[in-house]
């Protein structure tokens, strides 16, 4: 072994401990029952759990919802931003990723509060006003960076050959910036799913997501169940992300 | 004449800077005109506003005598190769060739005869189906032009197309542009850097230079008879010189008097004189010889050789010939009246505003120098200082006023410089020192040979 490979040494350990020991433990858990012998119960006892299935129906439908609306206002938002006629200052930028630098569940809690103070009932509708409001600057990032990164002169060509620049918006920037959309469908889609503070604070726990699941079978010492929980949602997000493979590279956060 | 488009007094600023001034242009139908000149002299300006892309300030463009200007790209009769060829890289080969006829709604039979007839014309056949970022740049280069001309446009634009290109695609390319335009038949609005490349596709070469036209012309009358320094030294090799108009037809330069063929030029006149090197002959008679030189360096060029000679009184000329001379020899050399090209000296000073400061002082561009005057305190004056008394100097901070050296033309015994100060005033100054574009140099003036008077006088 080289002396520079020694460097990674300490990031070897980090991972091993804080990612790869703690997805070990969660496979153990889920095949396990309380008395620690290898069991698919847990995960049977999902597909026979008429609430925690409805829950995760629920859950990937608000996800969905979700994402599709931080497309629809990420998307214009990213175009505007990366838009240099329209957009003249890196401050509008930063405008939109600030948010990302304040903490997701102070956020959450201050827009409780503020519906609350406004007399809005909690329910799906803040649900989603509070999940675009967290997940929107991960739309908009990727898909403003691709955009932004984009040869100008593909759009020009397509004007050039006697598209209006609408149809070149359609015909060429569009299909150009999907891999900045599907790494924001990414970032959005998969969170959404296992989120719980966002619906606990912004439906008074009315609407139960995924994540609230998981959380409440932990908080309630049934780790084996929550364990198994937590590996289906940890497959979903593995199957997701394949669909993403050639894509990420060019437009991802990570 | 037919003219397919025609250029107005057009004019483009880009916030303070003027890229274009008052440029008025015409283009007949069905030539291959080059626009041609460094980067940033508005070459490619004035093709994105031909295009649409960009928008004039002032002045138009007619095509067949209609206005462009106000009119968006989409709907004008005109296509563009771009620079990096911007195939549309989702799309295939076909499909990027396709694409401005799809959205014609040309009918998809017509579509495919006319996508493969412009395919075998750029001799990328079978290539149809293929992913245009498998394919290398020459090819590229190709479906861009395909992708361009099957729209059948009347006027096609290109803009450094093959600049992405090596040496040998290069060439390669060259000729094919040349016998597509035959074929085709439509006019080429071609613009480049590279003045070998002017010179050998066009019909009608434009040389522009910090936003204005310099010469239009063929390029036979562009190498034979640029009309100013920047022209002579911008295509082609040249000795560019320092000469006196003794009268028509004869001019003094090196020490030495030429016949010429040029006349109108006054007597004792100051005008720059450019010599091609292979104009330049050796000679064994003597009564040929109009003066003899050393030479200094010999280097075989593959055709020819390239030497340095120093002349007999001291300047140094470029020449090409079949024939080398050894280094250290003393040649004789002749030149041909037909092969002096005489111009008009842009300026012989600069002539620059200034206000008197005090007895000491004057303010000029910005910078307070030390020049007497005599003048009161407050009188508006103009300065002529002659080129050789600007001084340059290393140090920005020990100059009155600090620039960047804009551009270079060596003149057999000396450099001509033109120096360009940081709020954008152009100075020109003659200099024995060797610099280099893009120099910062701190600038002050000596006071021999320095014109003073007043303003209005």
């Amino acid at each position: 072994m080289s002396k520079r490979s020694n460097w990674s040494i300490p990031y070897v350990i980090f991972l091993v401990l804080f990612v790869v020991l703690p997805l070990v433990l969660v496979l153990v858990y889920a095949f396990q029952d309380n008395q620690g012998r290898f069991t698919f119960g847990n995960i049977a006892k999902f597909f026979s759990d008429r609430d925690a299935l409805s829950t995760f129906a629920v859950s990937l439908e608000v996800a969905l919802e979700n994402t599709v609306l931080c497309i629809l206002i990420g998307y214009p938002a990213a175009w505007i931003l990366s838009n240099r006629k329209l957009n003249r200052s890196a401050v509008t930028i930063v405008l939109f990723i600030l948010p990302m630098w304040i903490n997701a569940l102070m956020r959450t809690l201050a827009t409780a509060q503020l519906f609350t103070m406004l007399g809005v009932t909690l329910g799906k509708g803040t649900l989603l006003f509070g999940m675009v409001y967290d997940y929107l600057p991960f739309m908009i990032y990727p898909i403003y960076n691709v955009l932004a990164k984009m040869d100008k002169s593909y759009a020009e060509a397509a004007v050039d050959l006697g598209a209006t620049p609408w149809t070149a918006f359609w015909k060429v920037t569009v299909p150009l910036s999907m891999p900045g959309v599907a790494s924001g469908i990414l970032m959005v889609f998969m969170p959404t799913v296992s989120t719980f503070a966002i619906s606990e604070f912004l439906t008074n726990n009315k609407i139960k997501l995924f994540g609230t699941i998981i959380q409440e079978n932990i908080n309630s010492s049934m780790w084996n169940y929550g364990a198994a929980l937590a590996f289906i949602m940890l497959v979903i997000i593995g199957i997701t992300s394949l669909f993403n493979k050639d894509k990420e590279a060019e437009g991802s956060l990570l | 004449m037919d003219k397919i488009i025609d250029i107005r007094h057009l004019s483009k600023s880009f916030g303070d800077k003027k890229v274009l001034e008052d440029i008025n242009l015409y283009i007949r139908r069905g030539e291959f005109i080059t626009l041609l000149g460094p980067s940033g002299c508005g070459k490619t300006t004035l093709l994105r506003m031909i295009a649409g892309f960009l928008a004039p300030d002032e002045g138009a463009i007619l095509m067949d005598g209609k206005d462009l200007v106000g009119i968006p790209p989409h709907e004008r009769p005109l296509n563009t190769v771009f620079q990096r060829y911007a195939l549309f890289p989702h799309l295939d080969v076909y499909d990027n060739i396709a694409f401005g006829l799809k959205l014609k709604k040309v009918p998809q039979d017509e579509i495919d005869k006319r996508v493969r007839k412009v395919l075998k014309l750029v001799a990328m056949s079978d290539y149809e189906d293929r992913d245009v970022e498998t394919l290398s740049g020459g090819q590229q280069q190709r479906i861009a032009i395909a992708r361009a001309i099957v729209n059948q446009p009347k006027v096609l634009l290109l803009d450094e197309p093959l600049a992405a290109l090596d040496l040998k695609m290069r060439k390669d390319m060259q000729t094919e542009l040349k016998e597509m335009h035959r074929k085709l038949g439509i006019t080429f609005i071609y613009v480049t850097h590279d003045q070998e490349e002017a010179l050998t596709l066009s019909d009608t070469i434009v040389v522009l230079n910090e936003g204005r036209i310099q010469q239009i012309g063929t390029p036979t009358d562009i190498y034979n008879e640029p009309v100013n320094s920047f022209v002579a030294d911008f295509i082609g090799e040249s000795n560019i010189l320092n000469g006196t108009m003794v009268r028509d037809r004869r001019v003094a330069f090196i020490g030495h008097e030429f016949d010429c063929v040029d006349e109108g030029f006054g007597e004792d006149n100051p005008v720059d004189v450019v010599i091609r090197p292979e104009d330049i002959y050796f000679t064994t008679e003597a009564e040929k010889t109009q003066f003899t030189a050393t030479v200094k360096s010999c280097t075989f060029k593959g055709v020819h050789y390239e030497m340095f000679v120093d002349t007999d009184t001291g300047n140094e000329l470029m020449i090409q010939d079949y024939d080398a001379y050894p280094v250290g020899s003393t040649v004789r050399l002749y030149i041909e009246p037909d092969d002096i090209q005489v111009m008009r000296k842009e300026r012989t000073d600069n002539t620059l505003p200034g206000t008197v400061k005090d007895a000491e002082t004057i303010e000029i561009l910005g910078g307070a120098f030390a020049l007497k005057s005599g003048f009161e305190p407050g009188t508006e004056v103009t300065v002529q200082v002659p080129f050789d008394a600007v001084d340059l100097l290393d140090n920005l901070d020990d100059g009155v006023l600090s620039g960047e050296v804009h551009f270079i033309l060596y003149k057999g015994d000396h450099y001509h410089l033109t120096v360009r100060t940081d709020d954008g005033d152009d100075l020109w100054v003659d200099t024995d020192d060797i610099w280099d574009k893009g120099d910062l140099v701190g600038i002050n003036f000596k006071s021999k040979g320095i014109k003073i008077r007043r303003k209005d006088e």
